[in-house]
């Protein structure tokens, strides 16, 4: 009985072990950097965390159907551009001879539109060409970033911010501040209550779960897996394309090179938050406590100066120090389960 | 057009075309109103291909369904839901990254709004799971649950749909124990008492005898007689099958036992189960040079946990095994492989085949080692052992290089039975041998026991089959809770005798 409720604290420590990690980490931090818990700071770190979390929320849909989007990087890249062009240069429409140029909020609709077009295009090849979704998205990564460049021609659309006249000015609130807060620290907060619901509150989420848990007994409850397949790519995309206009109204600049290799920090988030990557469970608080996790581990490590090639080591033990712990607590919790049937009998 | 009241569900001439196979042929099928329609026939009959058209799994390439006088055609299982038609299927479909009440409304999601209602889930995962008899808690996880009550919340899948007219069940009692087969066949009979119709597939013979209300039997995918269970014998049923009258004949030994050395000496064996108590407790057996030693004993007896231990699978086990009058030291299981041990697992699929070798790797996968040649492999060593093998044991395979499942059940056994004889073992350990195999198959893996054990070959053998142990087993120890609760050999082998030791274990401080 006593190894019972020692067990028992063990699995809730366990299960709660990502956001423990945070909060040592954010103390760690506080007491060896003495600036580190000011507002200034904290902004600092929210507005970081804000663009790995997004991009981490659709990560976590597609991991858990037992997938993986490695194009995100190059949306967020190739999103920033066509945005960035549409605000500068407009639309040419050559064989009528006109420029058109849209709204802002036109552009944001276009540019989400665009987003769930890419994750459409990554869930059909996975789908409908049987495809393994680590080749389909490693693929569209490569054509992403390749149409991000050719967009410009390697060049970047500097200070981007419309024209009065034109009347597509404003781009830059999704980079501003509103109320001492980052705006994509809102829109952070708003998806990922979005994603909760959807995960968790309605049929979509369970049939996600059942599609990772067992795709073939799935279908034969009814569900339509590639519809589900081909959703959860779209997700991924359209959150992709927040980050690429976020990060581009931040910088109100647009570089075609935005985004490289963030598709890797979507995933350590995702998987730090205990998705796990043969698919079938995972969480929205455990990715957004993941997403923060990474985000101090970042932003602290680069205030005490650790340089670049050493966060880059401890960023990857971190990672594999998480998964065996995740692996450690399904252990315990299969010999819990052993443990509470034999004493049922 | 039909339009019988007695019939729920009819099939006319139904085809089924698979690439290369005729899997249903010309097959009509009447599903009566509120009967049990039993299903058999051999592995390979088309029984469960006929019930995928019915539940719109998959769909026929020629022929036609009708329903309430009208044809119908189902494109999925939704089509089929829509009608009526449950499926429990013969693997468990379920999500094991799932809680119970997820799995039990998964595809049927009750919702207010948009939004799920978990609490009516809850509620009506408990309400069908009492009346199943096993009140697991919902938010239990599928892949904590035991095999058995994996089986209810199957059937508790299809219990919650309202307007279910047709349940068709596909080996449903494959992992449920005797108790739990009796609830099953109640909660059975209260459906018939509804209105309900159940289309019920099954190889275990007596129980078709005990529920079934109307039999039909298919063979190499056509149909060959259909009659009610009360005019008919077991006998008519097996002759229907196989077609012709094949009864399990005892086989002849040649060899004179009593004169036989001892090869392998069982003293006191026990093995402590996690959590308290005996998976096998003070267990004392021996087994003789060219003996055919049958272990029998209901689910949980204990018995692959003895052939685990001797494969060295549980170092943890007490008690000593003598080998050919030197005491052993089990260390692991590439060990008692080169010591002359050899296993054929009980779970065909996931522990005695690799799937995704051919034929021949799956043959030679391990003894290996003997077709070395400094590092390399003597492909052509190997080759000729695999082919050698394939011919003794009369494994049918146009060719080693398909994959390995592209057989039949039977042969697929077959392989794994020659990839155990190919280490050249002693002491061969064969865990019910013959399970999820047809009638043909099974006799033809008896005469590889009998032959292998005249050449001087010591096998024991677990089944849960009494009719086939008994034809099989030169001498039978008997199982229960752990114990060993009984040694018959000779005339003392009986039907009778068996059983009553299989319980004789039970109720005297049993489990934990």
């Amino acid at each position: 009985m006593k190894k019972n409720n020692s067990n028992q604290i063990l699995m809730t420590i366990l299960k709660g072990r990502t956001f423990i990690v945070l909060i040592l980490l954010v103390i760690f931090f506080s007491v060896v950097k003495d600036n580190f818990l000011s507002a200034a700071t904290l902004t600092m770190i929210a507005k970081h965390v804000a663009l790995y979390g997004i991009l981490a929320l659709g990560m976590t849909f597609v991991i858990i159907t037992g997938g993986i989007d490695l194009s995100v990087g190059s949306v967020v890249g190739l999103i920033g551009m066509l945005a960035g062009g549409l605000i500068q240069e407009g639309f040419t429409v050559s064989f009528a001879g006109v420029t058109l140029y849209f709204s802002v909020p036109m552009i944001v609709v276009l540019m989400l539109l665009a987003g769930c077009i890419i994750g459409a295009v990554n869930g059909l090849i996975v789908t409908k060409l049987g495809v393994a979704p680590f080749i389909a998205t490693l693929g569209t990564m490569y054509i992403g970033r390749g149409l991000a460049n050719l967009r410009s021609g390697g060049a970047t659309f500097a200070q981007i911010s419309g024209y009065e006249g034109l009347g597509n000015t404003g781009f830059k609130v999704l980079g501003s501040n509103i109320a001492g807060i980052p705006a994509g620290v809102y829109i952070f907060a708003a998806l990922a209550v979005i994603s909760y619901i959807l995960l968790k509150k309605m049929s979509f989420g369970w049939h996600v779960l059942a599609v990772g848990g067992n795709e073939k007994s799935a279908r034969l409850s009814g569900i339509k897996t590639d519809r589900i397949k081909i959703l959860v790519y779209m997700i991924s995309g359209f959150c992709a394309a927040w980050v690429g206009m976020i990060n581009t109204a931040q910088l109100s600049s647009a570089h075609p090179k935005s985004g490289d290799g963030w598709e890797m920090n979507a995933i350590a988030a995702t998987v730090l938050g205990g998705t796990s990557m043969a698919g079938g469970s995972g969480t929205i608080l455990g990715t957004v406590v993941g997403a923060f996790v990474i985000g101090v581990i970042n932003d602290g490590m680069t205030m005490c100066g650790v340089s670049e090639f050493w966060q880059s080591v401890i960023r990857g033990i971190v990672i594999i120090l998480a998964v065996v712990i995740d692996q450690t607590q399904r252990n315990l919790q299969a010999k819990m389960a052993l443990q509470a049937r034999n004493e049922n009998k | 057009m039909f339009d019988n009241p007695d019939v729920v569900l009819h099939c006319e001439k139904i085809d089924k075309i698979y690439p290369g196979t005729k899997a249903l042929d010309g097959v009509s099928f009447d599903l009566l109103k509120g009967k049990v329609n039993v299903l058999i026939g051999e592995n390979g009959a088309g029984k469960s291909t006929l019930m995928k058209m019915i539940a719109g799994i998959e769909q026929p390439s020629a022929g036609k369904m009708y329903m309430d006088g009208e044809e119908v055609f189902f494109k999925d299982t939704n089509a089929a839901r829509a009608k009526g038609i449950g499926i429990i299927h013969q693997e468990l479909s379920l999500f094991p990254n799932l809680t119970v009440y997820q799995n039990i409304f998964m595809g049927h999601e009750k919702k207010r709004g948009l939004f799920l209602n978990d609490k009516e889930h809850v509620k009506g995962a408990q309400k069908v799971l009492k009346r199943l008899e096993h009140e697991i808690p919902p938010d239990t996880m599928v892949g904590d649950l035991r095999v058995g009550q994996q089986q209810m919340v199957e059937i508790a899948r299809n219990l919650i749909q309202d307007d279910l007219r047709v349940l068709i069940m596909d080996e449903p009692t494959s992992s449920l124990s005797a108790a739990e087969v009796q609830v099953l066949f109640k909660i059975m009979r209260e459906l018939l008492a509804d209105g309900l119709s159940i289309v019920y597939i099954s190889h275990r013979l007596e129980e078709i005898m005990e529920i079934g209300d109307h039999v039909t039997v298919l063979r190499d995918g056509k149909y060959v007689a259909d009659a009610d269970i009360k005019d008919i014998e077991l006998s008519w049923i097996v002759e229907n099958m196989v077609g012709k009258n094949t009864q399990y004949h005892r086989f002849e030994r040649s060899i004179d036992l009593d004169k036989a050395e001892k090869v392998l000496e069982i003293n006191h064996l026990s093995l402590p189960k996690k959590g308290g108590g005996w998976l096998l407790d003070d267990v004392s057996m021996y087994l003789k040079k060219g003996e055919v030693l049958g272990i029998y004993g209901l689910l949980g007896a204990g018995r692959s946990e003895l052939f685990e231990c001797l494969m060295g699978l549980h170092p943890e086990h007490t008690g000593e095994i003598i080998f050919k009058g030197q005491k052993m030291n089990v260390k692991d299981v590439s060990g008692q492989i080169k010591n002359g041990f050899a296993l054929v697992p009980e779970d065909r699929q996931s522990q005695g085949l690799i799937q995704t070798l051919d034929i021949g790797k799956n043959t030679s996968i391990a003894s290996l080692e003997s077709y070395r040649k400094g590092i390399f492999l003597n492909e052509k060593a190997e080759g000729e052992a695999v082919d050698g093998q394939i011919k003794d044991i009369h494994i049918k395979v146009a060719d080693k290089a398909l994959p390995i499942l592209s057989l039949s059940g039977g042969n697929q056994q077959k392989v794994v039975i020659g990839k155990g004889l190919l280490t050249h073992p002693e002491v061969f350990l064969m865990d019910e041998p013959s399970r999820g195999i047809d009638i043909g198959a099974k006799t033809e893996v008896f005469e590889i026991i009998h032959d292998f054990s005249e050449r001087g070959l010591s096998i024991i053998v677990i089944s849960s089959e009494l009719k086939e142990i008994m034809s099989i087993a030169d001498r039978i120890y008997v199982l229960s809770n752990g114990k060993c609760t009984g040694e018959l050999s000779g005339d003392q082998i009986t039907e009778d005798t068996l059983v009553r030791a299989s319980y004789a274990g039970l109720g005297t401080g049993a489990g934990a």
